[in-house]
């Protein structure tokens, strides 16, 4: 267990309240998930029963209990991006990556999620890999886009 | 030879750089002039500038960028960083701007019916700039506000008639009010900037491209409720914004615009940043409240009011990003100018965000009440490809579809609410012939499914239920009996569900059957989907009477099905058929028919 980044961390913030959700964003960035025995460090470190963690970590879309890949992926399912063809581009990212929505390669390069609505809606379709944003994008393009950040 | 004629110039290039100019290569533009600019020798001799601005609304025509001559600007379209050397060397030395890369007149037409109160300086500031604010008159508004008394602040924001511009369009000033008056010494102010409607981006954009304006409103809000603590509930969707915000929040810090003796008055306010984390129900105000709290993002009952009793329990007062960004310039210009604009009921401008099936899509502001005709056929140039505008869903899950026969209608809180719909955050997504209105039910519902919190039944399995039935008339096994339960679930949803999100989620079912009732008909009883959407409903044939063989379906097929000599008529085998419409949309012709 990483101690020191959890510690460094949490004494970014000035105080505990109110900011659990931004401690539990800053220590997914780090790991690229939520792993249990950090989860119940940050419980016994700041008094907030492991419990009311884990409801936090199920109910919210972006953080997750499974590791990702080290490219994340995220498919705009929102409706300008629904009413120009995302599901096409869903569909050729899960067939070129070979795994389905929510999962992540054997090789953990490639993660896949959906994600409603980026407010990117005038480049519909789109699609977000790590912090860029792709719009109009279309199933031919797809091999290009995993190509250029592959192993990156 | 840039040396004499150059050196009287003063030179401005500003370049949108909001998520839709990054997108589209925003910051590569900025490199390639700065590039040019020192390759030239141009750097050395007049200092050109390069300005990095916020968005500036013409998404669909990015990247674009203002070059500005002693004054005269000129605004070029899709510019990419190998047109730079040409713009250089053209126009800024020898002095005759690239005619073709301008924009042409619908970028003009784009602007012609808008009034941009609230993104007037969304695309010509720095958002990263403080002093730029400033010297536009920013904080002006603040600085005159902490002069008058609280009260006086909220009859002018209750006389502008200034409704929030997130949702259900409550009389800001009203609300505030309420706030001011409720017991205890703590309160809040709180900025909604968690914009889940899908569809809409206007909050993004302010925050992006102004945040000082944002900030500047929750002063003055805290001051007339009386309040020394702000928080902003921010997407963490949105990292620019995010960003450029905590940008902005240090920078007022330092100017002692928040902080202790705010203007050196004795007012004290200082705001904190808060991320969302991907729960489109923590846009509603108590699951919002909830989430601040370090808690999963749940609803409460709202018989006791948040400006009563809201975060930690203490009197809160949330109004979302525009609306905060409407408060300046109605404390600067005064109610009575904002109470001038826009429709009886709703006053001031709304900012759409116009996308879709439509040829200028972006963000649009215009005053309230313009006709739809005008938002669509405009500003928004109408369809792409001459297909017929069927639609326009506005207000996101929570709102409905608007027919063509209802082009006439003025677009304010009242009108959209008589046509089953709502303002909403003002997300308009135009709907073609080729969108299928059962399947944009079912997008939403499922929408409602996966986003609801779950606590209360109504909503829960209700939503359930619905999407099972609208899956079932998609996939061509509904009855007309699935509707009368699709009417009936709505109601029930409707009566008995505990949030805004449970009850206003049946409201695109219901307003698609009002107005497309036939569409659903045609699912059950023909097994047909009009628009060619549906899979199970929905066969594509060619009509050899146009089909001029020019092979683009045969190539572009995925599955093989298409067969046919060029320039003679093609077939689609419907065994190997996997209706993906590949054909239908490449076919230049109109052969591809579907049914």
């Amino acid at each position: 267990m990483d101690v020191t980044a959890i510690d460094a961390i949490i004494s970014k913030f000035p105080e505990v309240k109110g900011n659990l959700i931004g401690i539990l964003h800053e220590v997914q960035n780090h790991f690229r998930y939520l792993p249990e025995e950090e989860l119940r460090y940050i419980s016994s470190k700041t008094d907030i029963p492991i419990t009311q963690i884990y409801s936090i970590v199920n109910f919210y879309n972006r953080f997750s209990l499974k590791p990702k890949g080290k490219n994340e992926i995220c498919v705009c399912l929102g409706t300008a991006c629904h009413v120009k063809g995302a599901e096409k581009v869903m569909n050729a990212l899960e067939e070129n990556l070979n795994i389905q929505k929510g999962e992540s390669t054997d090789d953990m390069n490639f993660s896949l999620e959906e994600v409603r609505c980026i407010g990117a809606c005038s480049l519909a379709p789109a699609v977000v890999i790590n912090d860029e944003t792709y719009g109009q994008v279309t199933p031919k393009r797809i091999p290009s886009l995993l190509s250029k950040h592959k192993d990156g | 030879m840039a040396s004499k004629t150059a050196k009287q110039k003063t030179v401005v290039i500003s370049i949108c750089t909001g998520t839709g100019g990054i997108a589209a290569g925003g910051l590569k533009v900025v490199e390639a002039f700065e590039a040019a600019f020192v390759e030239s020798k141009v750097t050395a001799e007049i200092g050109p500038r390069t300005h990095k601005v916020g968005c500036r609304g013409f998404c669909a025509k990015d990247v674009l960028v203002d070059v500005a001559v002693d004054g005269n600007t000129e605004t070029y379209q899709f510019v990419t960083p190998d047109k730079v050397e040409k713009i250089v060397q053209e126009h800024i030395l020898a002095g005759k701007p690239v005619k073709k890369w301008l924009v042409k007149k619908d970028y003009h037409d784009f602007h012609s019916k808008q009034q941009k109160l609230v993104l007037a300086n969304c695309g010509t500031i720095d958002p990263e700039s403080i002093e730029e604010y400033i010297a536009t008159g920013g904080y002006r508004s603040a600085e005159k506000a902490l002069k008058m008394e609280p009260d006086e602040i909220i009859d002018i924001i209750k006389m502008s008639g200034l409704r929030g511009r997130g949702g259900g369009g409550f009389p800001t000033g009203i609300k505030w009010e309420s706030c001011r008056r409720a017991g205890g010494n703590i309160r809040y102010v709180l900025c909604n900037a968690d914009e889940g409607d899908p569809g809409a981006f206007m909050d993004r954009s302010i925050v992006e491209g102004n945040p000082h304006s944002v900030i500047e409103g929750m002063i003055i809000g805290a001051y007339a409720i009386g309040a020394t603590e702000g928080y902003v509930y921010i997407r963490a969707e949105y990292p620019l914004a995010v960003d450029r915000l905590r940008l902005a929040l240090d920078q007022a810090r330092d100017k002692n615009i928040l902080g202790k003796h705010v203007f050196k008055t004795d007012v004290d306010f200082d705001i904190k940043v808060v991320l969302g984390a991907g729960a489109f129900v923590c846009g509603e105000s108590t699951a919002l409240m909830t989430s601040i709290e370090d808690k999963a993002g749940e609803p409460r009952p709202k018989y006791v009011h948040t400006t009563d009793r809201g975060l930690w329990g203490k009197p809160s007062n949330l109004n979302n990003v525009e609306t905060w960004a409407n408060v300046p310039l109605i404390i600067d210009r005064g109610a009575d100018w904002y109470a001038g604009i826009g429709s009886e009921k709703s006053k001031g401008t709304k900012i759409f965000s116009l996308v879709g099936k439509i040829n200028n899509t972006g963000l649009v502001e215009v005053p309230m009440g313009i006709p739809l005709r005008d938002m669509i056929y405009k500003i928004g140039g109408g369809i792409p490809r001459k297909k017929d505008f069927k639609a326009v869903q506005t207000g996101g899950p929570s709102g409905g579809c608007i027919p063509a026969s209802h082009l006439d209608m003025p677009i304010d809180y009242e009108h959209l609410s008589e046509a089953g719909s709502m303002m909403g955050s003002g997300g308009m997504i135009v709907l073609d012939e080729d969108t299928c209105m059962v399947d944009i039910s079912k997008y939403f519902l499922d929408f409602c499914k996966d986003e609801g919190c779950g606590q209360c039944t109504p909503c829960r399995e209700g939503v359930a239920q619905m999407v099972r039935l609208l899956t079932e008339i998609t996939e061509g096994n509904g009855t007309l009996e699935h509707i009368t339960l699709l009417e009936e679930l709505s109601h029930m949803i409707q009566d008995a569900s505990l949030c805004a999100l449970g009850t206003s989620a049946p409201n695109p079912v219901i307003s698609t059957l009002r107005y497309f009732r036939e569409e659903y008909e045609a699912h059950i009883i023909d097994k047909r989907c009009p628009a060619g959407v549906c899979k199970a409903l929905t066969t594509f044939t060619i009509d050899e009477t146009k089909c001029t063989g020019c092979t683009i379906c045969a190539r572009n097929c995925p599955v093989g099905a298409i067969t046919g000599e060029k320039k003679s008529p093609h077939f689609i085998d419907q065994e190997k058929c996997i209706t993906c419409r590949v054909c239908y949309e490449q076919c230049k012709f109109g052969a591809v028919q579907k049914g």
